[in-house]
């Protein structure tokens, strides 16, 4: 595409509406080409469909929006597996961009190949500064905007949003973890990096300068994540847990994996239905009167997805919140970074 | 002014197919009329009043569902409403 001589390379990105609200760097051939050789697939294989308007996209498409979003080359092959991710029909970016609820996609980065590119596990991790974090979630989310017309204001109905829908991708620290990483647990090996794709709100911080021990620690996170979302949705929505490396140091001094954990969180995360019942505690929004009386998990088995990040300093952890998952919802979606 | 004369297209570069709207119809009186139920809570309550109504002016009334409000309604579903009935109605929301 031609720009007229006196167009303003940047002014004119925006009048084309192919930005996010920030400035975009111009996608000149030069740029695209040296991107593509990011990775080793062809620039005319197709990827996938963009939701919603289901345009096949070519890997030379995604090129351009990762030029745009401020890539590096070397960064490409996490994006193109993002977008693999995330336009799955598990994942079902149509519904996560049409819903109301204020959710989008937030990208895990697992395995040798974040480190590689330079990407952050570490301070200020679900936060901005790091190049390689910014621009692949960014590099995503102009995808979708522009080659699957996900607009805000257009499929994009989100109440309120959050800033993360600016782009939220960062890396688990896992050469400071004592457990398995996100990946390892959804069935990636550790030699493999991998990006998983979970759809999410922003995050909210877990504070507890107090727990010494891993049993207080994990009754705080449990009381934490008992209220994701709202106190009055269980089983319906999926949650992640990140852990910060002080937090962490609890579990790590004690001896505790990811299975004890995972067994001792789950045994607190049980509601009584009696609760939050509709016009319990005299608030009408719940569930119907027909469940009381019993006590349920608040998430499904496998609902709740723990990564390790964070500064070293701080005892604070984040939780982040789903929106509908299962068939009939958003799936976390998990899937090889090829290079 | 431009430092970069030529840039690539980060769209998909479609133009939307473009179709004629079918005629409103001036009376429902014989017409068949689905009534779509996204699946969202208390979609039903909405419809159901939507039949009593247009069931009285005449309308025969078809009644859909979708499997799940998150989703596009499958082809198939909505070539049948297309292929039976003359219009439809769709309940968005609770």
């Amino acid at each position: 595409m031609n720009l007229a001589t006196l167009e303003d390379d940047h002014e004119a990105m925006f009048d084309r509406g192919w930005t996010d609200g920030l400035p975009v760097v111009p996608p000149t051939e030069a740029r695209v080409a040296r991107m593509l050789e990011g990775t080793s697939r062809d620039a005319h294989d197709v990827v996938c469909l963009i939701p919603p308007n289901l345009a096949e996209c070519t890997v030379e498409k995604v090129a351009v929006n990762a030029v745009l979003a401020g890539c590096r080359p070397e960064y490409l092959p996490v994006v193109l597996a993002s977008v693999e991710a995330v336009c799955s029909d598990e994942f079902n970016m149509h519904g996560v961009l049409a819903t109301t609820m204020s959710v989008g996609p937030i990208l895990i980065v697992n395995g040798p190949l974040a480190s590689q590119i330079g990407m952050n596990s570490g301070i200020n991790v679900l936060g901005h500064g790091n190049r390689a974090n910014s621009s692949i979630g960014r590099a995503v989310q102009l995808v979708v905007r522009n080659m699957g017309g996900g607009a805000p204001g257009g499929v994009d109905r989100a109440t309120l949003g959050h800033m993360g829908k600016q782009g939220f991708c960062f890396a688990e620290d896992e050469a400071g973890s004592p457990w398995t990483s996100l990946a390892e647990e959804r069935g990636f090996g550790p030699d493999l990096s991998a990006v998983t794709a979970f759809c999410g709100e922003g995050p909210r911080l877990v504070v507890d300068q107090r727990s010494r021990s891993p049993e207080s620690l994990t009754r705080m996170l449990a009381d934490a994540l008992l209220g994701a979302v709202s106190p009055r949705m269980v089983m319906g929505l999926d949650a992640m847990l990140v852990i910060s490396p002080e937090h962490m140091s609890r579990y790590r001094d004690a001896g505790w994996n990811r299975t004890r954990f995972t067994e001792e969180i789950s045994a607190l995360l049980m509601v009584e239905t009696d609760g939050i019942v509709f016009g319990a505690g005299g608030i009408e929004e719940g569930i119907p009167e027909g469940l009381a009386g019993i006590t349920v998990p608040k998430f499904r088995p496998g609902g709740l997805l723990v990564v390790h990040a964070g500064g070293p300093a701080g005892l604070f952890s984040a939780v982040i919140g789903g929106w509908l998952n299962g068939p009939a919802g958003s799936e976390p979606v998990t899937r090889e970074v090829i290079p | 002014m431009n430092t970069h004369a030529t840039v690539l297209d980060p769209t998909a570069e479609d133009r939307p197919a473009e179709r004629e709207r079918c005629l409103r119809p001036e009376s429902l009186a014989g017409l068949t009329v689905g009534l779509l139920d996204i699946s969202k809570p208390r979609g039903d309550v909405f419809l159901d009043r939507v039949e009593e109504r247009i069931g009285g002016l005449g309308a025969r009334v078809k009644r859909y569902t979708k499997p799940t409000f998150t989703k596009p309604a499958p082809v198939d579903l909505r070539h049948e409403i297309a292929t039976t009935c003359d219009a439809v109605i769709e309940a968005l929301a609770d």
